[in-house]
């Protein structure tokens, strides 16, 4: 089925965010920080027994909008290929729920929010938080619906991470993880992208240490943050496949203009990014991802062992941004650690980009996976006992 | 049920009789994971495959079954000793690299090992051998000499004194053909060999 076809024929409809606002949260650093507000939507209908609540999370530039249309716009969520009724997420059977990360910038609680106590944007005053914390905030929205337990989480690169620990430190509130194209921590490589980025909006003029908030924004540096994000998303042969060498036809040529049709998506991509992202919600999570160790410098098999949950690993083959031997190494552990894993490597052609790409493959795998927990969970009570 | 087990391949039928209920079992080249599938419902089995045929792997899921995607070739090294009541090598064991450290590798993750194999020395490739003068196509080894996946060819009793010299007990083999048991001359008649071994 392509796309569009999907598109039409099983969209959710049009959606609302709606938020959610607790007291505070003790964060990893030991500092209890709030109120903090998370922005979420929902899709589908949670069944009485509450046992059918599938939690997406978002990646790095994601928000909680997966699905379906906001009122009077034609944009689709993120994820919406994957989220509606029949698709792998099937909102006919499950009830999906995905929220804006602590620290984000649409909706929840963020360096961009205003701080009670000042009035005024929090900027730099906002606590540095980790994948951990985002994830325990999370925890307090499913409190909140009275969910006891997941039947999944769900998400692709940072949104894997969040996937990972919610598997090792809380797996008693899912029963299966679905982490794709993700790493259990970032190699040096990852880290040094992230930190291109984090310089170029630190070096923008109006960054100013992060008060830019009654001014002009970094949007130059946050552009070129944009920039090099999209470079690493795509393959070699994805950005041949789309841009070749062609040019943009009327531009004078040695002026340093976009010349070449990638560098015009480029900024293009990097400019639309800064109307919708805000600059320091980019440095705080970029750290957060970098600094995040799933297993904390133990062994991920040891953090792995004694826990029931089922586990689905999806990686891609031209992902040199978080490469399958990443996802192999989150395999290994679960296989050394008696878990249940099925892992699956898509081949693909669009790089890091194809967790958003190749609908029908993650498609058949989630759905199937999913069908065959939520069944098992419907036949005996509590699966995995 | 008894329909049923009529419409089971007999190689997977011998292999399900092997296996006692309820054990784990790790699936070498689980293929779209036929086999695995059967050992999971006829057998309470708790079952994992390892694929590397990534259209294969989307079978395999649509059944239920846990798979990995990946080589058998390298991918048994994380499994600790002993941690599977069988391994299963089901006509893939040919068609692998190195044989040897596969199969050792196999017996220490597995307390058993079952390993089905094509019978190179069944006597209609030793005609076609022998009277034509050409690389075999038999029932068992279907393929053309160009377009064959298989990389040993080895014979019931080539197995047999291989497990004899590296002292693996063999705690029992079947040999079969098309559709019955094959207890005469069996490295003559027999198209398959299925062996169950232990160290």
């Amino acid at each position: 089925m392509t796309k569009e076809k999907l598109n039409q024929n099983n969209s959710v409809g049009v959606v609302k965010t709606q938020s959610f606002t607790f007291d505070f949260l003790k964060l990893e650093s030991g500092q209890k920080f709030g109120p903090i507000t998370l922005a979420y939507e929902t899709y589908g209908i949670l069944n009485k027994e509450k046992t059918n609540a599938a939690f997406i999370v978002h990646a790095l530039s994601g928000d909680a909008h997966a699905a379906g249309v906001h009122e009077g716009q034609n944009n689709p969520g993120w994820w919406d290929d994957l989220i509606g009724p029949g698709k792998a997420f099937d909102t006919d059977k499950y009830f999906v729920i995905c929220s804006n990360i602590l620290g984000g910038c649409k909706g929840s609680t963020g360096p961009s929010s205003i701080n009670p106590k000042t009035n005024k944007p929090y900027a730099l005053d906002f606590p540095l938080f980790s994948i951990n914390d985002i994830v325990n905030a999370q925890v307090h929205l499913i409190d909140h619906l009275g969910i006891d337990k997941l039947l999944t989480v769900s998400g692709g690169s940072m949104g894997g991470q969040q996937v990972l620990s919610w598997l090792i430190n809380h797996p008693n509130r899912i029963h299966s993880a679905i982490p794709i194209a993700t790493t259990a921590k970032h190699s040096p490589q990852q880290i040094a992208f992230n930190e291109v980025g984090r310089q170029a909006i630190m070096a923008d003029e109006h960054w100013k240490s992060g008060n830019y908030y009654d001014g002009t924004t970094p949007s130059k540096g946050l552009a070129v943050a944009r920039m090099i994000g999209h470079i690493t998303y795509m393959s070699d042969s994805s950005m041949a496949e789309k841009f070749g060498r062609a040019k943009k036809g009327s531009a004078e040529p040695f002026k340093f203009t976009a010349d070449f049709e990638v560098e015009g998506y480029l900024r293009y991509r990097g400019d639309n990014f800064v109307k919708r992202f805000d600059a320091n919600s980019y440095l705080y999570i970029t750290k957060a991802m970098d600094n995040f160790d799933a297993s904390e410098g133990k062994p991920l098999e040891k953090v792995l062992s004694g826990i029931k949950t089922k586990v689905l690993v999806i990686s891609f083959k031209s992902d040199w941004l978080y490469p399958a031997y990443q996802s192999k190494e989150i395999v290994k552990a679960c296989k050394l650690a008696g878990l249940e894993t099925t892992y699956c490597e898509i081949d693909s052609t669009y790089g890091h980009d194809a967790f958003l790409l190749e609908v029908e493959e993650e498609t058949h795998l989630i759905k199937h996976f999913l069908k065959k927990i939520f069944y098992a969970y419907e036949v005996t009570g509590e699966y995995g006992a | 049920m008894n329909m049923a087990r009529k419409e089971v391949q007999l190689d997977r039928r011998v292999i399900l009789d092997l296996v006692k209920p309820q054990s784990s079992v790790l699936d070498l080249g689980c293929g779209t994971g036929d086999l695995l599938y059967l050992l999971i419902k006829e057998k309470q089995a708790r079952g994992q495959g390892i694929e590397i045929d990534d259209q294969a792997i989307y079978k395999c899921v649509a059944k239920g079954l846990n798979v990995f995607h990946g080589d058998i070739d390298s991918g048994l090294a994380e499994f600790a000793d002993k941690s599977f009541d069988y391994v299963i090598l089901n006509q893939s064991l040919q068609q692998i690299y190195h044989v040897e450290k596969v199969l050792n590798d196999a017996l220490r993750v597995g307390k058993k090992v079952i390993v089905g194999f094509p019978n190179f020395a069944y006597y209609k490739a030793r005609r076609q051998m022998f009277f034509n003068g050409r690389a075999p196509v038999t029932g068992s080894l279907p393929y053309q000499w160009y377009e064959t996946p298989n990389l040993h060819f080895l014979s019931i009793y080539d197995f047999r004194s291989y497990c004899c010299l590296k002292e693996i007990n063999i705690e029992s083999y079947i040999c079969i053909g098309d559709k019955y048991r094959i207890k005469f001359l069996p490295n003559l008649f027999a198209q398959v060999g299925i062996f169950l071994i232990s160290k």
